[in-house]
């Protein structure tokens, strides 16, 4: 028999300990339970947008259009499908679950074809006038939120059932790091760094960087979908603003201060930057402004990112240190 | 007979005002090691930028065994298997040695990118197939002891066969080569004229070669077209070409001496 490859064992290892976890929820303290639960949904977004930002070298700001997208369309499953299939009683688990599963997929499809209908006339400019397109893509689409009464116009989605739990998330944020790490890691993969690095070699040697670019534009957007999806049956309710180009740049930095192209770093980096202000609560009026301090300082001290390490070098050099301990 | 591999027929391409190449006739028939020279600002590299679809002819045509290369994109060019190097050699630096072929690879990869996620037994089949290709490659070239280094650690010349290496991971049927031998001392001049004939014997059929370096040309060339201010003005054996008296003006003509005197 073959061995299982390594990246599964851990997807579906994570995904057993999150349903584990999620079993004793109720022994956890609700606070600590929803600070997992954002740092889940925030490193969703961070890893799925370093695809596009880190990996294949694009400037997106716009990862919270495409969350808000997963967000809309995902509360409007259960909302309107939910009192339909589940009956009066609101159905069993299982059944929650599923339906819960198939909001979630529609919200990732959705926002994925948002990407795909932004991405193919956006993703020949380069830079900053991509950032610019992203940027205006994700407002029209808070505007358009804002002001279409269906969809609750100003005052959002109410009434979203609570269905995302520790399970839910961390089963996917574990489903968006193998994917990212599985594609990036496979000869395939290897285009989207190429492409980042020299388009014009990349080409060169038969990739073909725009269809690079809309594969990670689309498979960011999708994830950005889902997390969207995740925080609406989380904060169960949802207004236009809590989507605007705030949120996109807090997942920028996110990705910058992880080390763009960096898994595990962008990972501590949203972890770091999702428990950060939870801890300067205490310093409540300063809050922002300590943030933004300490963003500030970290990208001086460390403009390559905080986690960017060199682990194979920082391995060489311990065991250098170590053998020279012994002479 | 076969149409040949390469043949521009009145290529012509303008930047504005400048006839960078102007109404070029050229052809590359299977087997062959063709050579293009000619002074700084000629038009060489752009040829093969037209060639290779990163420039569109003005007027005239590009084909490739008889079929047009018009439009084409220079992905879609090498999948028609014209691979080409750059003159400011172009490797991919976040990228390890062994990666930079790897990603050539891709062409004649077999399985499709979901496979990927799904980890089926074609994907891991087809990888292993990819890894044992390029380590063979990088042995066979020289390059095995770098497998995991930074591409663009490497010293010069190695970075130069790298990037020759990195082609012929795409299995093309034509090769361009824009000035190898730059930057190269005489030792390492030897080394690239045996490596451009072993490639011609053993990887790829056919080649054209853009070389300043007289002796490289000259030394490994069947057969050489001179270029001067965008215009074919000779072509012929490399002793043709030695003696032909408008090649030897453009050259002393040329105020930097491009380096046909010190050959
Ligand atoms: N994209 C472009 N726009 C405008 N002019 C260009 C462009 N590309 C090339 N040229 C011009 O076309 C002419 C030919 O350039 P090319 O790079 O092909 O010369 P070359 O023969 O390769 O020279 P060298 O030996 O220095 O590499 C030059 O005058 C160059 O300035
Ligand atoms: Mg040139």
């Amino acid at each position: 028999m073959r061995t299982l490859p390594k990246p599964l064992i851990a997807l579906v290892a994570t995904v057993l300990l999150a349903f584990g976890v999620s079993h004793f929820s109720d022994r956890i303290d609700p606070y600590y339970l929803d600070v997992m639960i954002g740092v889940g949904i925030n490193v969703i977004l961070a890893v799925s947008l370093n695809l596009v930002n880190g990996y294949t070298g694009q400037f997106s700001l716009g990862h919270a259009g495409f969350m808000s997208v997963g967000a809309y369309l995902s509360a409007a499953v259960t909302l309107l499908l939910g009192p339909r299939l589940l009956g009066e009683d609101g159905g069993s688990a299982l059944q929650q679950g599923l339906l819960f599963l198939a909001a979630l997929a529609m919200g990732g499809c959705g926002a994925a074809l948002a990407g795909l209908a932004v991405g193919i006339p956006s993703l020949r400019l380069k830079g900053d006038y991509l950032a610019l397109v992203t940027l205006g893509f994700g407002e029209i689409i808070r505007v358009i939120f804002q002001n279409v009464d269906a969809l609750g116009g100003a005052l959002g989605l109410n009434g979203i059932p609570n269905y995302t739990n520790v399970f839910w998330v961390y089963s996917f944020a574990a489903l968006t790091v193998f994917t990212v790490v599985c594609l990036v890691r496979s000869t395939y993969g290897r285009g989207f760094l190429a492409t980042q690095d020299d388009e014009i070699a990349a080409e060169a040697v038969g990739i073909d960087t725009t269809r690079y670019k809309i594969v990670a534009f689309v498979v960011g957007a999708f994830f950005a979908g889902v997390a969207g999806g995740l925080y609406g049956h989380f904060k169960l309710t949802i207004t236009p603003t809590g989507f605007d180009f705030t949120k996109s740049i807090e997942i920028v930095v996110m990705v910058i201060l992880g080390g763009m192209g960096n898994t595990p770093g962008v990972i501590m980096a949203a972890i770091l930057l999702t428990v950060l202000p939870e801890m300067l609560r205490a310093v409540e009026q300063y809050r922002m402004v300590l943030y933004s301090l300490l963003l500030i300082v970290l990208m001086l001290v460390r403009p390559k990112g905080l986690f960017n390490f060199d682990f194979t070098a920082l391995a060489a050099r311990l065991r250098w240190r170590y053998l020279a301990s012994r002479k | 007979m076969e149409a040949p591999i390469l043949q521009l027929e009145k290529a012509t391409i303008r930047f504005g005002g400048l006839t960078a190449v102007n109404a070029l006739d050229l052809v590359v028939n299977a087997g062959d090691l063709v050579g293009l020279i000619g002074p700084n600002g000629a038009g060489k590299t752009t040829v093969f930028n037209l060639v290779t679809g990163v420039y569109e002819t003005t007027t005239g045509t590009v084909r490739s065994n008889g079929t047009s290369l018009a439009g084409l994109r220079p992905n879609e060019v090498v999948e028609a298997g014209i691979a080409r190097t750059f003159q400011n050699i172009r490797l991919f630096r976040s990228l390890s040695v062994f990666d930079n072929v790897r990603v050539a690879c891709n062409l004649h990869r077999t399985s499709a990118p979901a496979q990927a996620l799904l980890r089926m037994s074609a994907f891991r089949d087809d990888e292993a197939a990819i890894t044992r290709r390029v380590e063979e490659l990088l042995e066979l070239f020289n390059l095995g002891r770098y497998r995991d280094a930074r591409a663009t650690s490497l010293p010069y010349g190695e970075q130069r066969r790298l990037e020759i290496v990195r082609c012929l991971a795409t299995q093309p049927r034509l090769l361009l080569l824009d000035e190898p031998a730059a930057g190269m001392n005489p030792t390492e001049k030897g080394e690239l004229m045996a490596l451009i004939q072993r490639i011609h014997r053993e990887f790829v059929p056919s080649i054209l070669l853009v070389e300043h370096s007289m002796r490289v040309v000259m030394g490994v060339c069947q057969r050489v077209a001179v270029l001067d201010y965008g215009v074919k003005i000779a072509e012929g054996t490399p002793e043709e070409i030695r003696n032909d008296p408008k090649v030897i003006e453009a050259y002393l003509g040329e105020p930097h001496g491009s380096g046909w005197a010190h050959h």
